[in-house]
């Protein structure tokens, strides 16, 4: 039972935080400044989501040799970089681990 | 999931109302830690900040749309398809197409992560961890961000909020990506303007 109303209470906040700006009518403006940031969002956010898992070892900051995520994620942000494929990237960054992982 | 306490039905449920995959795997972590209600839909509130401002920030390409396509967007609104619908309509936001574009994605992404969960769900541990198939997420979030990096101001903002996230990677309830994102913006509106140089 609370575990149902746990689902539905997080349903309901996700949906207002998704919804929230969405449906402001449309002669409502936003300030200048919080217009000008929105446009770092997804360059920022995006971002933070993969960092810690390339450059973190069970919580610890790792710049090693031995640390083959992180070799791997360079192989892919050149691969996301050059090419722009979704899948590419993935499919890559996926051998390039393996490749790693045996190497050292 | 099951190991959590929680029943498939329960995480099917979770999947298709909730559908926020990152809040999801915090709410089953404290679920199965046996956190009080409250603090669970606190922690999956603020792991999905970002939300917010995806909805801020995607709100100018749909200027005009009705309510109920608007509902249809927020509903779909992951990290996926936005970073998708931005890659494509960001530098050109008066082309026409903007809703069946986004839908377009959305739906192919909606059934292949319900699709995903429930296979999830009836496979359980039994895909081999030595296939490391938990760096694909990572990567995914490689494919989406790198080609947003257009001009210096995004490598700015990225970068920063990148090497945030590592350093406050330490907080409770995810706080660092809440974080890593606000110190990533500032910079990237501070770098605009001591740079003088315009977004792209």
């Amino acid at each position: 039972m609370t575990v149902w109303l746990i689902i539905l209470c997080m349903s309901a906040a996700t949906f207002a935080q998704r919804a929230s700006f969405l449906l402001l009518p449309d002669h409502v403006r936003l300030p200048t400044l919080l217009r000008r940031a929105l446009h770092y969002v997804p360059a920022a956010v995006l971002t933070a989501i993969w960092t810690p898992e390339l450059l973190l070892q069970k919580g610890v900051l790792s710049l090693a040799l031995g640390n083959e995520r992180l070799l791997a994620g360079i192989v892919a942000i050149a691969v996301a970089w050059r090419f722009g494929a979704t899948f590419a990237t993935i499919a890559i960054g996926l051998l390039a681990l393996h490749v790693f992982d045996r190497l050292f | 999931m099951a190991a959590a306490g929680i029943s498939p039905l329960e995480a099917m449920a979770m999947s298709v109302l909730v559908y926020a995959g990152a809040a999801m795997l915090a709410a089953v972590q404290l679920i199965a830690e046996g956190a009080p209600a409250m603090v669970i839909v606190v922690a999956a509130f603020v792991v999905n900040l970002r939300l917010f401002m995806y909805s801020a920030s995607i709100r100018p390409y749909f200027a005009g749309e009705s309510l109920a396509r608007r509902l249809i967007v927020s509903y779909n609104l992951v990290d996926n398809p936005y970073a998708l619908f931005l890659q494509r309509f960001g530098t050109r936001p008066d082309a026409p197409g903007k809703f069946e574009y986004f839908a377009g994605i959305a739906v192919p992404v909606w059934i292949c992560w319900q699709a995903t969960v429930a296979a999830g769900l009836l496979l359980g541990n039994q895909l081999p961890a030595a296939w490391k198939l938990d760096f694909a997420a990572p990567l995914a979030f490689i494919a989406m961000s790198i080609p947003l990096l257009r001009d210096r101001l995004m490598v700015i903002a990225a970068v920063s909020a990148g090497l945030t996230a590592v350093l406050a990677h330490g907080l409770p309830l995810r706080l660092g990506l809440a974080l890593a994102a606000m110190v990533g913006i500032a910079a990237g509106v501070l770098a605009e303007r001591f740079l003088k140089a315009e977004p792209k």
